[in-house]
């Protein structure tokens, strides 16, 4: 082909269709590279930047862990007895035993656990501190005990309160006590939160997209030179758009994973005190850390609010190509 | 190549730019615009690069009716037409290469391509070794050679520069002049702004002399 200007070649303005796709990925390419690179030569800027948005980011992230765990720990108190009934104190243990067998025939009784007057004084002894007072009775004055486990998916409130009132109709019963009340309130506290969570999150990725395009349009005010040669020479508005959206992609998504190991160190930094409080409870609880999903649906919504803010503030500020 | 019929432009700040001018470039025609500042020298130019839409008339570049260009078409127009300014408009934070590679880029040309032009457009106006400089580094003489590469490096069917040696010395001016001879002579039609009317006028190409937005005088096709 000649050097020489205006002979336009054939070939050149209608390249085949590979060569078009190639030239589009390597445009692209280098546009990744390129908005990358700057972010990187002006660090103060872009951690700035970043940490503002993992700060709002985490928040969110964070009260959906919250939720998360609230949620796993009432499963594993769904588990611990939801009744229980105390026997007339007069009914003997092998009476006890067997009422235990037939209740756990029972429509919504997973398990019946007995509680013998022995065991129910050890306890008492152990978490009362009355040792020395028990000490002094000559019998033990404790009725035996019947915990019983009910199936929770099966059994709403009314269903409760109804077997409640079944089990003290019962001759041997002397009183029943039931135990899911709170256990619906906190279920209440969790729906709570998981609204919370989206209304917070709504608010901070609104707060998201506005710090995104206020640092677009700062760097769109300061490329206007090049922006408005690039439109002169013939650049397409999404080619001028496209440097500005990679960016926001980039800012979205450091922002993202700034936000992640917030949240992973916030876990890794509370997984000791819960130990501890867990075993003062005698339980195995552990606190439970971002999975994988919730991970990639994190950085997914960052890089997509990103571009999104991006998005708004070159729409805004980046309609130079209309002539007047 | 490029028609104007019955072209007004009024701003509404200033009045009309252009008055009623009617005008015809045959292709691979030369011609110089001439007038006083204020003339209507630029805002011709930019109606050709539809930097600016007429007020009244009609403009054709290329068989093209710019007039009902719809916006999105606007830039594979401009790709048509290769711009010099007098400020060179260049970019100072990149080097000689990149400035010129820019039109290339925009539409979107391989890598491979980009190279071959932008160095055969550099040969062209002799700043070839120059490439890797930055255009801050240069000469004002080189400096609007760098805007003539770009310029010429899509190949366009026509060339429009709006005072291209107003900030140059004699010599580097008849240097750019030169240049433009030589596009000239490949084919190129060529449109340039110039208040430089004494060297113009010595020159054997078509003088078109505006003045308040009218067209005054046209010494015809050479």
């Amino acid at each position: 082909m000649s050097a020489v200007p205006g002979a336009r070649s054939h070939h050149n303005r209608r390249p085949r269709l590979r060569r078009r796709l190639r030239a589009w990925l390597e445009q692209h390419g280098r546009t990744v590279r390129d908005t990358a690179d700057h972010l990187l030569r002006t660090p103060l800027a872009t951690v700035m930047t970043a940490g503002t948005l993992a700060i709002a980011l985490a928040l969110p992230a964070m009260l959906h862990l919250v939720a998360v765990n609230l949620e796993q720990l009432t499963g594993s108190w769904q588990r611990s007895a939801a009744i229980a009934l105390f026997l007339d104190p007069a009914v003997s243990e092998e009476r006890a035993a067997a009422l235990a067998a037939e209740l756990r025939t029972w429509d919504g009784v997973v398990q019946v656990e007995l509680i013998s007057r022995a065991q129910g004084l050890a306890e008492f002894r152990e978490y009362s501190g009355l040792g020395g007072a028990l000490d002094q009775l000559d019998e033990n004055p404790l009725p035996v005990v019947l915990a019983l486990y009910t199936a929770p998916a099966q059994m709403g409130q009314a269903a409760l309160e109804t077997l409640t009132a079944r089990l003290e109709a019962l001759p041997e019963g002397d009183f029943a006590r039931l135990d899911a009340q709170w256990i619906e309130r906190l279920q209440g506290i969790i729906g709570l939160l998981r609204s919370a969570v989206w209304l917070l999150g709504a608010a901070l990725a609104a707060a998201v997209l506005l710090v995104i395009g206020n640092t677009i349009r700062l760097e769109i005010e300061n490329r206007r030179s090049e922006i408005q040669i690039m439109d002169l020479v013939g650049a397409t508005p999404a080619f001028v758009r496209r440097p500005f959206l990679y960016s926001g992609a980039w800012q979205g998504l450091l922002g993202g994973l700034l936000a992640w190991l917030l949240v992973v160190l916030a876990v890794s930094l509370l997984q000791g005190p819960v130990g501890r409080l867990a075993a003062l409870y005698d339980t195995d609880f552990s606190l439970q850390g971002l999975d994988a999903l919730t991970s990639t649906v994190l950085l997914a919504a960052s890089a997509a609010l990103g571009i999104l803010g991006s998005w708004l503030a070159v729409g805004r500020h980046l309609s130079s190509v209309e002539p007047t | 190549m490029i028609e104007f019929e019955h072209v007004t432009k009024r701003y509404p700040e200033r009045g009309d730019a252009l008055k009623d001018l009617s005008l015809r470039l045959e292709p691979g025609e030369m011609a110089f615009l001439t007038g006083h500042s204020g003339a209507g020298k630029s805002t011709l130019l930019k109606l050709i690069g539809l930097i600016e839409r007429p007020t009244r008339g009609q403009v054709r570049v290329n068989g093209r009716d710019l007039v009902r260009l719809p916006r999105r078409r606007i830039p594979y127009h401009r790709r048509e037409i290769g711009m010099i300014f007098q400020d060179h408009c260049l970019l100072g934070d990149r080097t000689v290469f990149d400035n010129v590679a820019l039109p290339l880029v925009a539409a979107g040309q391989p890598r491979r391509e980009i190279g071959r032009r932008v160095r055969a457009a550099l040969d062209q106006v002799g700043l070839l070794q120059l490439e890797r400089a930055r255009p801050l580094a240069l000469s004002s003489g080189e400096q609007q050679r760098v805007g003539i590469a770009r310029a010429i490096v899509g190949r366009p069917p026509v060339i429009l520069a709006d005072e291209p040696t107003g900030n140059l010395d004699p010599e580097l001016s008849r240097e750019i002049f030169h240049l433009f001879e030589r596009l000239h002579q490949v084919g190129v039609s060529l449109l340039i702004a110039t208040h430089d009317q004494d060297r113009v006028a010595r020159m054997p190409y078509r003088l078109l002399r505006l003045h308040q937005g009218r067209l005054v005088a046209d010494s015809g096709r050479w």
